[in-house]
């Protein structure tokens, strides 16, 4: 079954050819297992961006494939961040605090390392008592089960009243804006227990790897996000490709035909909407140990507005462009956002790219959408010059991954 | 015969105007009925009715042997139900092959969940052949259905429509916009279909009606003006008066 | 009456005194001879000690000897005492206002006469120096002297001193100047402060009670600022029944929600009536301070890593006498129960407290009700911003059905037009103006600029039209943050937008907010005329429900859409001068709008102005009656309202007014 799946796409081999490539190549560039061609952080940006372009192809399957303009997914990527974050900055915590009272003089009951380790988390919002939303986090098998599950049910709740009441369209895209900010204004408050706007911190550090340096746990965390990405590109590819795939895009097209047709609409939108919230989830959980902090400031709708203009200017509705889109949009941002980009003298003033670039990112999506609707996946048609009535749902280019090894090095 | 619909005492009415007045309908197995009537006479807002898409004021809509009642059901449940409809102007997914077009509509489970996992079986690629080949498309499978023509797209949605087996079709309009030779093949169509199945037509055409040979149900401002053979009722006073006189 | 003469020597005289005073000041100083004391420098010479201690514990006896000595002079000493004017000569030991000349000697001058008797080197004074409490005590003595002053601006500040910091011993002085006042208004506001100093210190319980009464009803602060010291209460425990003759507010049974037992032990412990007990803190110092050889109480060290071994080796130890004994669990129960707890009034009469009760009840009453009212215009108030940013999103949205993510960025180009305005046109009044029409002009030009240039050919696509218009949204953001910075920029109102409209202490709105629901109101009758009596109304509604057909028309669809989405945006301007008079002017001042505009739209239901009128009264008022309930938390009340807007779109998925028909399913 799988065989004949990835025969009829082979276009997923050569994606995920190319991403294996790819990540050799890292290897062997990095400071920890190569050659030290690339800096610590810059494979800790690469890492990152694998884990956008895993999300971007969440958002490809929730908006490109099954119509609805999600913009509150970066909520389940926060979510996911959180509840791995927890297990992260408790273990370490309590690892910290427990080497610090073993040299007391008696040894600390089980309540006093508990009372220690809270005030040494949540002293910063004034409290030291652990929150009930707290009661797993030392548990990391649950935190990795809530890693899925809490972006799965708020999506879940949220889908339901949102599809049930037949809300599409731009409405459903307030909705979902809604919420994102919703979750954001409450993660905001101190007692949200979660540290409101300090957000969870250190994440970097994995606990029980204290003597491994940061260039090896960086490759970890690139490895592991690179393996996300493919399983991730696979199950989305095995989504769409069949008569499931048939299903959504025919919601995405002609919503009312398919319910005629004996399809429970509702029931299928849910099910993309949970199973891309759930890979947002995933996608989060590997992004944030990565970046090192977490805070509500990274869920705020603008992120998720963001992540659909990624996938737009990737080109929506084939999968690779979500990827295309992500990284090279993340990266190119990253770059000028960075400062390396020598500024622009003209004269009269200069160019600094810090502060234009939001305007450049700005008008030229406005520009992809007014004349490149299908973004720089669409080249992709042109360069083959398929116009081809046999597209289904993967059409994978030959060139996908290779265009992202190019950017990687730049 | 036993009765496949039963519509009794139907209103609907939308910001005070009665679409549908009080309107009672009946069908049997394996029956062929058109309906007529000028514009505004509710035809539309009835098929709206039986599929789920308009909810009555009052009245039932019963169906089958079990004599559900389909106003608590959900479109896609009614559609599973057996009932399949047709949209005045074609409704095909424009962007896939007419192959998936047709396969998406063959009967098979329904649940996302067994959707996700279906792969096609022989036979399953067998009817999509079958259906293509009475519908006249059997060539045109893998071109997508967006590129057919306006006759074509109709004669895919019939063929999506007995794609899904349903035992009650209605068909809204099917042979507008075609050529001559186009509406002699959806009729053979239909006719073909109502051999095994209740096809309820809904047409302006009276050619195109008389071609069916069926049984005509004549409705007017919301209720039914007259019902029985096409002379039967083009020699109805009332039915000339409204309808045929203009 | 009359003053005293100042020299003594001449009385009847008086008609040459200034010459005579000179002629003195001269002799004086010639001779340099010793001044005479008069009865100023008699007091100040009796409670010399104390002076020259000052002390804030012991100073007041000089205080009240110069305050109620009858002298002129008094109040003066006093200003000059609280000034640090006054010197101490220590050769003599007499009390003097010095004053600091350019040479740096002091000017030394009697206070009893007035005269100047001379200079005399900083060395050879002691400046007398009064703390600030003692300043604040002879502050409070000056008051009788202010109350009673000529000019009414000081009486007026006396008054205001005494509201502020109500003390016992104004209270005579106050009742003293009331007979004398002339002015009603002062009079009326002195006759109040009487009662109310009354109610807090009058010895005499009828007339406190008689005071109290007479404030019913009344929604002063200060009312409910007198009355509420006098309901507090301590708690207390009592080893048997309380003491007959205190003032008991309630009786309270432990183990209920009011007094938990464990609070309720506290209190004995705070009372004294038992031992503490052992707190996890105390078990564990009781550890540390007895480790002997490595074990504490026979337990090794080690082991004391649980609560039970460590109680076991605190028992060991209490055994042996090292520590006192702990209280277990069911000592402190039976403890609890053989004790009685109460509420006491620190006021000792009952009759007092049940009238201060019955006031201030009735009093609270009429406040919540008050409250209701304010709220009402605080959420009115909030609606009617809504709604100003809203109107125009729900023309482009409602209306042509455009969603225009770059309406914030309108809104906030509309504050930086009135911002830039106001630095060209200084006066404020003119400016606003000025800024008025010229921010619709600037944003009516953006907004068809837009339309024609990306908006236009993205109709039949909304989702993408977001995407469009999100991305015009992030660079006008950034161009605004490129060009006027990211600090704040102020726009400020018109002097007479200033303050607020009072009601009374509870019910008060701004003036700037009712200026804000006035012109909330003119768009709101603005709109109704532009779409329902005029031309350009007329087309956009046939283009809106059949661009088609109004097109065969005659009707250009290109030249409305245009119009209409530059009205839309030009409202939103407006909006944004409105929306900058009272909050900061930034460039992420439309984004702070966008979602509860867009909000407000959806709630309201599309295509309807009554809607989005309906939409932001239900948003504003939610908001406001969301943070009433949590007033410590604006975050979370926004989070809750957003959670209800979710959830009442479920009830009416396309809004309070929402088109019905066959048209609405399509």
């Amino acid at each position: 079954m799988k065989n004949t799946f990835l025969m009829r796409n082979p276009s997923i081999l050569i994606f995920l050819g190319l991403l294996a490539l790819f990540t050799l190549a890292v290897t062997l560039m990095s400071e920890a297992t190569g050659a030290g061609l690339i800096s610590t952080s810059f494979v800790k940006t690469l890492g990152k961006t694998l884990c956008l372009c895993l999300i971007a192809i969440a958002m490809d399957l929730v908006w490109g494939y099954t119509g609805i303009l999600s913009l509150g997914h970066f909520a389940f990527f926060g979510l996911g961040g959180y509840m791995i974050g927890m297990w992260l900055m408790y273990e370490r915590t309590r690892q910290i605090v427990e080497g610090s009272l073993a040299n007391a003089e008696i040894p600390p009951t089980a309540q006093e390392i508990t009372d220690a380790i809270g005030t040494q988390i949540f002293g910063v919002v004034g409290s030291s008592d652990f929150p009930a939303i707290w009661a797993f986090a030392d548990s990391l098998a649950i935190q990795l089960i809530l890693v899925v599950a809490v972006p799965g049910l708020l999506a879940l709740v949220f889908g339901w009243l949102a599809f049930r009441s037949r809300v599409t369209g731009v409405y459903l895209s307030i909705l979902t804006q809604a919420m994102t900010l919703a979750l954001a204004l409450y993660l905001f408050q101190n007692d949200s227990g979660l540290r409101g706007n300090n957000g969870l911190s250190g994440l970097q550090n994995l606990p029980g790897a204290g003597d491994i340096p940061q260039s090896m746990v960086s490759i970890w965390f690139f490895w592991a996000s690179a393996l996300a990405l493919a399983l991730g590109y696979l199950l989305a590819a095995f989504v769409v490709s069949g008569k499931f795939g048939s299903v959504i895009r025919g919601i995405r097209d002609d919503e009312v035909r398919v319910r005629f047709l004996g399809y429970s609409v509702e029931g299928y939108k849910l099910f993309i909407f949970v199973i891309t919230a759930m890979i947002s989830g995933i996608a989060g959980a590997l992004y944030y140990p990565q970046a090192g902090i977490i805070n509500p400031a990274e869920i705020a709708p603008i992120a998720s507005i963001y992540l659909a203009v990624w996938v737009a200017i990737g080109g929506r509705g084939r999968l690779y462009g979500a990827v295309i889109g992500a990284a090279l949009v993340s990266l190119v941002s990253t770059w000028f956002t960075g400062g390396q980009v020598p500024d622009l003298p003209l004269g009269f003033s200069t160019i600094k790219w810090v502060d234009w670039w939001q305007v450049v990112l700005g008008l030229s999506f406005v520009l992809v959408t007014l004349f490149a609707p299908k973004g720089i996946g669409g080249l992709f048609d042109l360069l083959e010059g398929i116009r081809s009535p046999k597209r289904h749902g993967a059409p994978l280019g030959p060139d996908a991954g290779s265009l992202q090894e190019r950017e990687a090095q730049e | 015969m036993s009765t496949l619909l039963e519509v009794s005492g139907v209103s609907v009415s939308f910001d005070g105007f009665k679409a549908i007045n009080n309107l009672s309908f009946q069908i049997g197995e394996a029956e062929m009925r058109a309906i007529i009537g000028p514009n505004g006479a509710g035809k539309t807002t009835f098929m709206d009715i039986v599929t789920g898409k308009t909810h009555p004021d009052e009245g039932r809509v019963l169906w089958g042997e079990k004599s559900l009642s389909l106003l608590k059901m959900s479109e896609a449940r009614i559609a599973r139900e057996g009932i399949g409809r047709k949209f005045q102007r074609p409704t095909v997914f424009e962007d896939q092959s007419v192959h998936d077009n047709l396969l998406m509509a063959l009967k098979n489970d329904r649940a996302p969940w067994s959707v996700l996992f279906f792969r096609p079986k022989f036979r399953n690629l067998a009817r999509v052949e079958e259906l293509a080949s009475e519908i006249g498309l059997t060539d045109e499978l893998n071109r997508k259905a967006g590129e057919l023509s306006h006759g074509q797209k109709q004669w895919l949605e019939i063929g999506m429509l007995l794609a899904q087996e349903p035992r009650l079709l209605l068909v809204d309009e099917p042979a507008a916009g075609m050529t001559l030779a186009e509406r002699e093949h959806t009729t053979d169509i239909l006719v073909e279909a109502a051999k095994t199945r209740a096809v309820v037509v809904v047409e302006h055409d009276m050619e195109f009606v008389r071609r069916l040979n069926c049984k005509v149900t004549v409705l007017h401002e919301g209720s039914v003006l007259a019902e029985g053979s096409l002379d039967h009722v083009t020699k109805n006073q009332d039915v000339i008066d409204v309808y045929l006189g203009r | 009456m009359r003053p005293l003469t100042p020299i003594p020597d001449f009385p009847g005289f008086s008609f040459m005194r200034p010459f005579l005073i000179l002629l003195g000041a001269v002799i004086l100083l010639a001779l340099s001879l010793p001044v005479q004391a008069g009865p100023v420098q008699d007091i100040l010479q009796e409670h010399s000690t104390i002076l020259k201690k000052s002390s804030r514990k012991t100073i007041q006896p000089a205080i009240d000897a110069l305050a109620n000595s009858g002298l002129p002079q008094a109040q003066q000493v006093l200003q000059v005492w609280q000034a640090k004017d006054m010197w101490l000569r220590q050769e003599d030991g007499l009390f003097f206002k010095g004053e600091t000349l350019p040479s740096k000697a002091i000017r030394l001058t009697d206070f009893d006469t007035g005269d100047v008797v001379g200079e005399a080197d900083k060395k050879a004074l002691k400046q007398l120096k009064p703390n600030s409490g003692i300043r604040a005590l002879i502050a409070t003595a000056l008051v009788q002297f202010q109350l009673s002053d000529p000019d009414p601006a000081r009486r007026a500040e006396a008054l205001t001193a005494i509201e502020r910091a109500p003390d016992a011993s104004t209270l005579a002085p106050l009742s003293g100047s009331i007979g004398g006042e002339t002015d009603a208004t002062l009079k009326a506001r002195k006759q109040r402060l009487e009662r109310l100093l009354t109610i807090s210190f009058d010895k005499d319980d009828d007339a406190r009670i008689a005071a109290i009464e007479s404030f019913a009803g009344d929604l002063g602060v200060d009312v409910r600022a007198a009355l509420n010291p006098i309901l507090t209460t301590t708690r207390r425990v009592f080893a048997g029944d309380p003491p007959v003759g205190l003032n008991i507010a309630r009786m309270l049974k432990p183990g209920a929600d009011a007094l938990p037992e464990a609070e309720a032990y506290d209190l004995i412990v705070a009372a004294k009536l038992g031992p503490p007990r052992l707190t996890a803190d105390d078990l564990r110092a009781a550890m540390l301070a007895n480790i002997e050889n490595g074990a504490v109480g026979g337990v090794p060290v080690a082991d004391l890593n649980t609560d039970e071994v460590r109680i076991r080796a605190y028992a060991a130890l209490a055994e042996a006498g090292a520590v006192p004994a702990a209280v277990t669990d069911a000592q402190a129960t039976e403890a609890v129960k053989t004790h009685r707890f109460a509420d006491i009034y620190e006021e000792q009469s009952q009759a007092v407290t049940d009238a201060a009760g019955a006031a201030l009840k009735a009093i609270e009453a009429k406040v919540a009700l008050n409250q209701g009212l304010d709220l009402g215009l605080d959420a009115l108030s909030l609606a009617s911003i809504y709604f100003l940013a809203a109107i125009g999103l729900a023309i482009t949205f409602g209306v042509m059905g455009v969603i225009n993510m770059a309406h914030g960025e309108f809104i906030m180009m509309g504050a930086y037009t009135g911002y830039v305005v106001q630095q060209v046109v200084p006066n404020y009044t003119v400016s606003i103006i000025v800024a008025i029409p010229l921010a619709f002009a600037v944003t009516f030009a953006a907004g068809v600029a837009m339309e024609r240039l990306v908006i236009r050919w993205l109709y039949s696509r909304p989702l993408e039209t977001l995407l469009a218009t999100f991305g015009i949204s992030i660079a006008l953001q950034q161009l605004a943050k490129n060009i006027f910075g990211t600090q704040a920029r102020p726009l400020t109102s018109p002097g007479w937008l200033d303050g607020a409209w009072v009601l009374n202490d509870v019910v008060s709105i701004s003036y700037i907010r009712i200026a804000i629901f006035v012109l909330a109101l003119i768009f709101l009758l603005f709109f109704l005329f532009l779409m329902k009596k005029t031309r350009l109304g007329l087309e956009t509604r046939a283009v809106t429900q059949n661009p088609g057909m109004a097109a065969s028309m005659g009707i250009n669809p290109d030249r409305v859409n245009m119009l209409t989405f530059g009205l839309g945006s030009g409202i939103a301007g407006i909006a944004g001068v409105a929306i900058g008079l009272y909050a900061k002017v930034t460039s992420e001042l439309g984004s702070d709008y966008i979602v509860q505009s867009f909000m407000t739209v959806v709630v309201g239901g599309v295509g309807n102005i009554w809607g989005t009128l309906l939409g932001a009264t239900m948003i504003g008022a939610l908001q406001k009656g969301i943070e009433w309930l949590n007033p410590s938390n604006t975050l979370a009340a926004q989070t809750y309202m957003i959670i209800f807007i979710i959830i009442f779109i479920q009830f009416r998925p396309r809004g309070i007014i929402a088109l019905k028909g066959r048209a609405a399913g399509d």
